[in-house]
């Protein structure tokens, strides 16, 4: 049993900002009273439910090819040495298994949702998520160039779809649906990326990136999974791809959706000379679609590494920078490609994504639609979060940062023009009460009885945003787990999945597809419910 | 000056980076003697391999055979390293600035990712001196090494700046991925010198096998060159320069990347 007395709680799921107030937790849970216990003096901290993060890339087969593909970076990273307590690991850019647990433990953040899992590698993911601790779980399984899915839109068997997208939900032991690029991964193994949203697929003669996206949609709808459709949309980083952003939100229209990273996706222009914000364009459809919700995916100038299953684009990164590249094909199912990058203040390019993620930001009227990502590692690491919460927090500071901006980015952005400042009960919403809501994980995101009790504890500090890089207390489900600053106790978080019906028979329809067309059998596929170590089945309504 | 002297070489190799000037310098005996090394994964003290004497000083002596003993003089950025026999691998990796002198042979990594300072090795290298570490963009940018035997594979591989130079034979892939800088060999390479360079200068003073991807664009004598014969033979090594001499044959690559390196090949003026 814990009370955490005197602190200012923010908990804006339950109106509370910034009142005193006792905080009170018996067996991992937020309770209205206790009697006993130890407790915790918060006077002059801030109360803040856990940190949630609604897309990151922290488990799997793809990151692991990344972490082997950049060994350079690990020799700048910050290391955690083999001590009784906690296992050794390196930081970095794509910090290994138990450092991302601590990582983000050690920043308040207690869920974690990895949003790119190919159900070929799930197992190897689930693997990895076991092994990353403190935090909580989920992950998302590819569906929007699964071949199988596909043929099925092509075929106009959605009903059948529906059972096929089911059942992958439940051989991945996942939590949502991920469509990345729809269509253009198959595209991209003839050598094409999907430009158009409405150019048939290769190899298909009716369906296309529009008819995956609503088909998609219309079934994640009808399967009433907590979390919507996730969707990456097409033409990821390209100039002047904000037409199809909104085209993609218009095909969204009457279906819950959550559009990932959107800063990549908010580009105006026609080639990188002329590429300028379309954040305004964005943020506008977005705040008028209460459908929707986004995360930001913002960048920061420093070191990144850029994995996504989106393999075309991933090849003309490498094209355009040089950098070494990977590429990976998962039979059937998706892509993935690799290529480290840096941000760089003085290229237009970089500048101009640097705001267009925080306008989006700034621009999405309400905090309880648009989340703090930066897409790790793609925009940034996770671990920088806090840099861009100072940035929300203070328009002086972003008025000192975007004076070091070659003066030609000045024309291609709005940043400039924007006053607005973050409170810090919006912060709470855009780390941590908003992305639980749109996971649709009630028992995160605020501190009403009954929640879990994930609790972070900052010192006050009018400084602004800096204050979150470290916090005093990090409680996660009840336990002290982060106390001055120092990992304390490291516990094995949970993971979130969903099990949505099906019809058992659709297991004889795939069959055969399996027996013609993977090198795995079909009996092996499936992530037996065993290999979790600590499963949440939770609820579709 | 501070004088360490090995007890006895060690079973599996030691990583020490606290035997550094930037380290010992401002200590007294008693804690030199408590600075933490790693013999394989366990933590030891510097005076379980090593007597320390002498008084605090940023020079530093190292007497016996410490090839076992990895990462000396890693990033130091002042002083002298003197080393009384052969040296490990890593040595002077990162060094910034100072000195390091080796009287017997070094091992691989010889200043791998140097940013400046000297290194005179009086015996043999080993591979990848000055170079990137795997995955790195770049290898050392600048500083000088001095090598008057032989060296290993990879010397030089993507330096960006900066001297090495080699008095006996050096390896294959000399310059691989190169950048920049310089590598001057007055006994020649192996096999694929400058595979993949894209900029620098190597220096061969004796004929090589060359990649057929260089081409021969003329005969002259650099008057950059004059420059580093003269700061060369500071360091005593000398390299001919002089007109009446003879004279370098320029070869540029590699066109496998495309790259603009040249690989300069002495012709002394009674050969034909």
């Amino acid at each position: 049993m814990l009370r955490i007395t005197g602190g200012k709680v923010h908990d804006p799921a339950n109106g509370l900002d910034g009142v005193v107030k006792d905080v009170c937790i018996a067996e991992g849970r937020i309770v209205p009273q206790i009697e006993g216990g130890r407790t915790i003096d918060a006077s002059g901290l801030l109360v803040f439910p856990g940190g949630v993060d609604v897309h990151s890339h922290v488990a799997g087969a793809a990151l692991n090819f990344a972490r082997g593909l950049t060994p350079e970076n690990y020799r700048r990273a910050i290391s955690f040495l083999h001590t009784p307590e906690h296992r050794a690991g390196l930081g970095g850019i794509t910090p290994t298994t138990f450092a991302t647990g601590y990582l983000y433990a050690g920043m308040g953040w207690t869920t974690v949702n990895e949003a790119a899992v190919p159900l070929l590698s799930a197992r190897h993911t689930h693997e990895e998520l076991h092994d990353t601790p403190i935090v909580d779980k989920s992950c998302l399984v590819l569906m929007a160039n699964n071949e199988i899915v596909l043929d099925l839109i092509e075929q106009g068997e959605v009903e059948r779809a529906r059972h096929v997208v089911a059942w992958l939900i439940w051989a991945a032991k996942a939590y949502g649906v991920k469509a990345v690029n729809p269509g253009g991964i198959v595209n991209w193994k003839f050598g094409r990326n999907a430009n158009s949203l409405t150019e048939p697929v290769d190899g298909y003669t009716r369906t296309t990136p529009a008819t995956i996206i609503s088909t998609l949609a219309g079934i994640v709808d009808e399967l009433r999974l907590p979390h919507p459709l996730h969707i990456h949309c097409n033409n990821l980083g390209i100039p002047g791809n904000a037409s199809a952003t909104l085209e993609t939100m218009r095909i969204l229209d009457g279906h819950r959706a959550h559009l990932a990273h959107l800063q990549f996706h908010a580009y105006g222009g026609d080639d990188w000379l002329t590429m300028r914000s379309e954040a305004a364009t964005i943020a506008e459809y977005v705040n008028t679609h209460t459908n929707l919700t986004t995360d930001a995916g913002a960048v920061l100038f420093g070191d990144a590494v850029t994995i996504t299953a989106d393999g075309p684009w991933q090849h003309l990164l490498h094209e355009l920078t040089g950098r070494k590249w990977g590429n990976l094909d998962v039979e059937n199912e998706t892509g993935c490609g690799i290529v480290p990058y840096v941000y760089k203040e003085r290229n237009l390019v970089n500048a101009v994504q640097w705001a267009v993620g925080l306008e989006l930001l700034l621009l999405v009227s309400d905090p309880w639609r648009i989340f703090l990502t930066t897409d790790h590692p793609n925009g940034a690491c996770f671990w920088r979060y806090p840099e861009i919460i100072h940035l929300l927090m203070s328009a002086d500071y972003r008025r000192e940062c975007l004076a070091k901006l070659p003066p030609k980015a000045l024309k291609r952005i709005v940043l400039a023009d924007l006053d607005r400042e973050y409170t810090l009960s919006e912060i709470a919403i855009i780390t941590s009460a908003g992305p639980a809501r749109a996971l649709g994980l009630s028992q995160k995101g605020h501190l009403g009885a009954g929640a879990d009790a994930d609790v972070t504890l900052y010192q006050e500090n009018p400084g602004g945003g800096v204050m979150f890089a470290y916090p005093r207390y990090v409680i996660k489900s009840g336990e002290v787990v982060v106390e001055e600053g120092e990992i304390r106790t490291v516990s094995e978080g949970r993971e979130f999945i969903v099990q949505p019906s099906f019809d058992e028979s659709i297991e004889d329809y795939l069959r055969p597809l399996f027996q013609k067309a993977y090198t795995m059998s079909f009996d092996n596929y499936p992530v037996a419910m065993e290999r979790l170590a600590r499963p949440d089945i939770q609820p579709c309504k | 000056m501070i004088t360490l002297t090995l007890k006895e070489p060690p079973s599996v190799p030691l990583e020490a980076e606290v035997l550094s000037p930037d380290v010992m310098a401002p200590l007294a005996n008693d804690a030199i003697r408590a600075l933490p090394v790693y013999l394989g994964k366990r933590q030891r003290r510097v005076d379980d391999f090593f007597t320390v004497e002498g008084a605090a000083s940023d020079e530093l002596e190292i007497r016996g055979d410490v090839g076992r003993v990895k990462w000396i003089g890693r990033g130091m950025t002042r002083g002298r390293i003197t080393l009384v026999g052969n040296a490990g691998m890593h040595l002077g990796a990162y060094m910034k600035g100072g000195t390091i002198e080796v009287s017997g042979n070094a091992s691989d990594w010889l200043g791998a990712e140097m940013s400046g300072g000297l290194i005179k090795i009086g015996g043999n290298a080993g591979g990848q001196v000055g170079a990137a570490y795997r995955g790195s963009l770049a290898g050392m940018t600048s500083g000088t090494i001095v090598i008057e035997g032989t060296a290993g594979l990879e010397v030089g591989m993507r330096m960006k700046r900066g001297i090495i130079a080699v008095g006996g034979l050096v390896r294959d892939f000399a310059g691989l991925q190169m950048k920049g800088g310089t590598i001057v060999m007055r006994s020649g390479a192996e096999l694929r010198t400058g595979a993949w360079m894209v900029r620098g200068t190597i220096v061969s003073l004796t004929p090589i096998p060359l990649l057929p991807t260089f081409t021969y664009t003329s005969t002259y004598n650099p008057t950059f060159l004059r420059l580093y014969a003269k700061h060369l033979e500071t360091l005593g090594f000398a390299i001919p320069f002089e007109d009446g001499d003879g004279a370098y044959l320029r070869f540029t690559g590699d066109a496998a990347v495309p790259g603009k390196g040249e690989i300069l090949v002495w012709k002394a003026a009674h050969q034909s």
